[in-house]
């Protein structure tokens, strides 16, 4: 018998997640020992708020480390700490723009805000595995929190039937992921990322069948998480069923997640094969930005559109993927902080102008918006400009980056199909703006449900995305510096 | 790939055997069905209705609860085995996910869910 070595156990590494374990915890017992009708639950947002603070600040304290540990199957870097301070940024601005939405719509449970934290505990051990294992079990810790808060309208078919949606389908992909590490460790003998390229690379030419078989089982896996086409289909009808404030968070959360995962797998172990799974990704990233752009242009229905607005935006992450290149990488880091901004952003709008019974989603609904609420609607404009690709919006300095990545390693053709899409999704943004600014009101608009909380939502929401496009290089070059340990 | 032939023959060991049991005991064996024999076994009790019923959904509930913490006592087993190598760091550790299901277990109570009613 040997003795187990316990040298890698470094609880300082895992901290932030701990922490965040520990608050999601405390607010279930809380909520569960203490009545009801407590304070009505004020106190059990701000104590998430404040956890997510905390994880945040004792995350940002250890950039600069690059250190693995739990024997090789946990890393900070600072690529994991940059993912983990958007997706605590995303579920912070998730648990603002709930709070008074949750109230109204009398869904006001505790298990709300433990379960948006338990799902950022997922994200935060995706973007931080070091094998695939690792990475699979923070897909499933991060899914299985969603599945539920997807259906958190229990009284509500259409959000049951989302949640049903969602779950049957994402154990579905989910046992492609799986399958796909299984023939990886088949073909390798390891599932430890660095081993892998290794292996890889020791072979020298020569592919394994199997090899290239899990490589593709493990981009469906991850496809259906980022929302790429043809594993799409559930999209539109879980964002359309789910609570507004949920879907704003699965349209980033779990997207920035996948693509942490994403980056970092086909990075850090594939880089050797990239040339087996770019033409995949290629593919991939045309049919997801052409069928998202093309078909937001027929939808009446503002979550709808939101909904295939976000499969077109993973359309142009994948762009970055396909580039494969340094520039890339960090593009892709800047464009999720802010997709972040300006989709959290649009959501927050959607939220403030709804009211219980009366979801306000049409697209018509939202004309002469800039009449009666100006300043709703300009950050409204902004956001939509934003996602557009305007300048100097944040969206329009992430495409930038990204397309030149494309171009930069000799992807023309995609730089120019991605510019085409941009273009083509200018027109279902500004119809929003146009519908707010030229159309007369089609109904009475009902009494805004505003509280400070979701002010503040918007407020960071807009000087986020104007922050990050007119002075974008300050938070580029943090990103530049996140990557090195990727290879 | 040649690692793998002694499952291979396991494999094939196994199903031959269960397939040349059910077999011989269809050739060989000797059938004198009475109506006691063919009713289904339900405890020596004679059988009442189908069992094609419709059953409360409260079982649904506790069958989940009893998973999760079967699930508990699975992991509780090998950790007993390996007690003496892992040392207070595994005493620490069990700690912590039992604790961790402790609270599991104080949120089903408080919710209801141990309740029939």
């Amino acid at each position: 018998m040997t003795n187990v070595s316990i040298m890698t156990f470094n609880i300082l590494s895992i901290l932030p997640i701990l922490v965040l374990a520990g608050f999601g915890m405390i607010v279930l017992l809380i909520d569960v020992l203490t009545s009801r009708k407590l304070g009505e639950k004020n106190l059990l947002a701000y104590l998430s708020l404040l956890g997510i603070v905390v994880a945040a600040v004792l995350s940002r304290s250890s950039i600069g480390t690059a250190t693995f540990s739990f024997n090789e199957t946990f890393t900070i870097d600072n690529y994991s700490i940059f993912f983990n301070l958007i997706f605590l940024l995303s579920t912070g601005l998730t648990i603002l723009i709930s709070h008074n939405y949750i109230k109204r719509e009398e869904i006001n449970y505790g298990e709300y805000y433990a379960l948006l934290m338990f799902s950022t505990i997922g994200m935060m051990l995706m973007a931080s595995g070091a094998d695939l294992l690792n990475i699979y079990i923070g897909l499933e810790v991060m899914s299985i929190s969603i599945y539920i808060l997807t259906g958190f309208k229990r009284s509500k078919l259409i959000s049951n039937e989302a949640s049903l949606k969602y779950f049957l389908l994402g154990a579905f992909a989910t046992g492609f992921l799986l399958y796909g590490i299984a023939l990886i460790y088949g073909s390798t003998g390891t599932i430890n990322l660095r081993q892998i390229a290794c292996f890889i690379a020791g072979r020298g030419g020569g592919l394994d069948p199997l090899l290239i078989l899990g490589m593709g089982l493990i981009i469906v896996g991850l496809g259906f998480k980022v929302a790429s086409v043809p594993f799409h289909a559930w999209v539109p009808d879980v964002y359309e069923g789910a609570p507004t404030a949920i879907t704003a968070f699965m349209s980033v959360g779990p997207k920035a997640a996948g693509f942490a995962a994403f980056l970092r797998i086909f990075m850090t172990s594939f880089a050797y094969t990239h040339h087996e799974w770019q033409k995949i990704i290629y593919i991939l990233a045309v049919l997801t930005m052409t069928t998202g752009n093309v078909v937001a242009i027929a939808q009446t229905n503002i979550k709808r559109m939101l909904a295939y607005s976000s499969i077109a935006h993973a359309g142009y992450l994948l762009i970055a993927l396909v580039s494969a290149n340094n520039m890339g990488v960090s593009g892709t880091l800047f464009y999720i902080l802010a997709y972040i901004f300006m989709n959290i952003g649009a959501f927050a709008i959607v939220i403030v102008l709804s009211r219980k019974g009366d979801e306000f989603i049409q697209i018509n609904d939202y004309a002469g918006l800039g009449f009666k609420h100006p300043l709703l609607a300009i950050a409204m404009t902004l956001f939509m400009l934003s996602m557009a690709g305007v300048p100097p919006m944040a969206g329009f300095v992430g495409k930038f980056y990204i397309f030149s990545a494309a171009i930069k390693s000799g992807y023309v053709g995609l730089a120019v199909i991605g510019v085409i899409n941009s273009v083509i999704s200018v027109y279902y943004y500004l119809r929003i703006t146009v519908i707010m600014y030229m159309k007369e009101p089609a109904r009475e608009f009902s009494p805004l449900t505003i509280s400070p909380l979701i002010v503040a939502a918007i407020v960071i929401s807009v000087v986020g995305t104007l922050q990050l496009g007119i002075f974008p290089s300050k938070v580029m070059e943090i990103a530049q510096r996140s990557i090195f340990t990727l290879k | 790939m040649i690692q793998y032939l002694p499952i291979l023959i396991l494999f094939i060991i196994a199903a031959g055997f269960a397939i040349t049991n059910i077999g011989l005991s269809a050739v060989l064996g000797r059938r004198k069905p009475t109506a006691e024999k063919l009713s289904p076994y339900e405890c020596g009790i004679d059988p009442v209705g189908t069992a094609r019923e419709r059953f409360s959904v409260k079982f649904y509930l506790i069958a989940m609860i009893f998973v999760i913490f079967d699930i508990e006592v699975v992991f509780l087993y090998p950790w007993a085995v390996a007690f003496k190598e892992l040392k207070l760091f595994g005493f620490i550790e069990m700690l912590i996910f039992v604790g961790i299901l402790l609270v599991c277990y104080l949120y089903i109570w408080k919710r209801g869910g141990l309740e029939w009613d």
